[in-house]
């Protein structure tokens, strides 16, 4: 292991759900798993890395702090990240960078989020110049609608039909069953999903993302401290992309009312979450080839479709053809999803990016059980946040 | 549901709706020329400008769909929906000039049947919703009819 590598000791979580309690509650309680997972005691941790939630009052805002705290002060080094669903990529990269410079040895990564019921609605109060708030003031956008708008262009463009659409989520219900830490563990049918009701068409409800309560957390450390404390053979990390967009953008994203102008500035050569992937896939030095398996935000079951081409896995236009082929589906060439993706677990923002890393994790140590690929080497995760958050983190072993 | 109450726009500044004319109000960088929507006022968007001037200038009133959908349920507030609730299209529209895209409902009636990728519309105003005193306006994009 080279110096300024950073090796993954623990990871942990809280089963997703709707559990009505304290966010802290799943976050304490991933970060116990997770610190059980790596043989490290919590007054050993020198640095607590916390993903924060908007949804639960001021100890989210420093949710660092707040899981610190729970866990009982130590005296360790704090930071809190707020990257919307990109939170615990960030979270993760904040510790990351501590130890690379030397600064600590061992830290401790953790979100977690309690969630109201139906769509992600905007925060209370006239906020007239907060674009969050217009748009569903002055339109009606929900999230879904922006998840629906790449969908239907997928459809107009490339032919994608609902019956594809539908088709990704019984893969990821397929993949997720097993998963006890998933929320929404039931095999599904084409025709059970295309009888959901529509949303915000093409889309319908068994094909958009839930919000869930939940929990990760990942103990990371420097390859020294691993190494005394006799893991060799470890799951480290080989990139963690924190991108944001390069101007100008000609993706309509979640909260705008419009893209940037390509009018005077000729857009770049690669959109946004193009470039999520391709900036991990550099410092790791690996291509999509390399990939054993990834992890996706699969917001809609249709965007699912669409990280298998901005991860590289496909071109443009070919993502259902990899899906029919079955390369996504475990025992194929790169398993998406394997954990049952968002699909079955639903959105616990804070926690979400941090879930994708447990579950790679685990398939490269071979413990995922039932979903394990065989001889996973190699593994990424990609999401996004809002307001320009890019996200991904590739793991081998 | 036209009514004889004042009809004022839903957010000031964002669009023209007296006149013929109706259309999308965008700011435009007097330096590089860089258009915004909606109108930026404080930093230029181009990373490569740092001005601080804008100047209001007039949308095209006419782009192609880029995508679309609807909202099946009633979005939550601060959205005010009809009551009984009609479910109502969005599209994210190309404006081929300024070089971007730009969302908006569309206009009362049209389905997502009526429309594909692709199809040239046309901003009109439409009421959003109204209040025991006033209407309140937005822009909409609805079919040119062919
Ligand atoms: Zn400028």
């Amino acid at each position: 292991m080279a110096r300024d590598e950073v090796v993954i000791l623990g990871v942990g979580m809280h089963p997703w759900g709707k559990w009505g309690q304290n966010f802290v509650e799943y976050g304490v309680a991933a970060a116990r798993a997770a610190l059980a997972d790596a043989g490290v005691a919590w007054t050993d941790i020198q640095f607590v890395s916390g993903a924060c939630t908007m949804r639960c009052g001021y100890p989210g805002y420093v949710a660092g702090a707040t899981f610190a705290q729970a866990l009982g002060w130590n005296g360790a080094r704090i930071a809190s990240s707020y990257a919307a669903c990109a939170s615990g990529s960030m979270a993760l990269e904040a510790a990351r960078a501590q130890i690379r410079s030397g600064r600590c040895d061992v830290a401790l990564v953790v979100g977690a989020d309690t969630t109201p019921k139906g769509f992600l609605a905007p925060q209370a109060g006239e906020r007239p110049n907060d674009p969050d708030w217009l748009r569903f003031r002055l339109l009606g956008a929900t999230n879904p609608t922006y998840f629906a708008l790449y969908a239907r262009r997928r459809m107009d463009l490339y032919g994608t039909t609902e019956r594809d659409i539908a088709e990704v989520r019984v893969k990821n219900a397929q993949h997720g069953f097993t998963n006890p830490y998933a929320r929404y563990r039931q095999e599904l049918t084409v025709d059970a999903v295309l009888a959901s009701n529509m949303v915000a068409d093409p889309l319908r409800l068994l094909e958009i993302c839930a919000t869930s309560d939940g929990g990760a957390a990942v103990v990371v450390a420097s390859a020294d401290y691993a190494r005394k404390k006799g893991v060799t053979s470890g799951v480290k990390i080989a990139a963690v992309s924190t991108v944001t967009p390069s101007y100008p953008s000609d993706q309509i994203e979640m909260p705008d009312f419009a893209t940037d102008s390509w009018a005077v500035v000729p857009r770049p050569g690669h959109a946004f979450r193009d470039s999520v992937a391709r900036a991990a896939y550099e410092e790791a030095g690996l291509g999509p080839e390399d990939m054993s398996l990834a992890e996706v935000y699969d917001l809609s079951s249709a965007m699912e479709l669409d990280w298998y081409e901005q991860l590289g896995l496909a071109e443009a236009g070919e993502g259902e053809r990899l899906l029919h082929d079955g390369v996504t589906r475990l025992g194929g060439r790169c398993p998406v999803n394997t954990s049952g993706g968002l699909a079955c677990f639903g959105e616990a923002v804070p926690a979400q990016a941090l879930a994708q890393v447990c579950e790679v994790t685990w398939q490269l140590r071979g413990t995922a059980g039932p979903r394990q690929v065989k001889n996973a080497k190699t593994g990424i995760t990609a999401n996004q946040g809002l307001f320009g958050h890019g996200s991904s983190v590739i793991l081998t072993r | 549901m036209s009514t004889d109450k004042p009809k004022v726009p839903a957010v000031e500044g964002w669009f023209e709706s007296n006149g013929p004319n109706p259309h999308l109000i965008g700011g435009q960088c007097e330096k590089c020329g860089t258009i915004s929507f909606p109108r930026e006022k404080s930093f230029c968007k181009n990373p490569s400008c740092d001005s601080t001037s804008f100047r209001a200038v007039p949308l095209s009133q006419r782009g192609t769909i880029w995508s679309y959908t609807n909202a099946c349920y009633k979005p939550p507030a601060p959205y005010v929906a009809s009551d009984p609730y009609v479910p109502f299209g969005i599209a994210a529209v190309e404006l081929e000039k300024e070089g971007m895209v730009v969302m908006g409902q569309l206009a009362h009636g049209v389905r997502v049947e009526d429309v594909r990728v692709g199809m040239e519309v046309e901003l009109v105003v439409e009421t959003l919703f109204a209040t025991e005193e006033k209407e309140l306006l937005v822009w909409k994009w609805k079919p040119v009819a062919s």
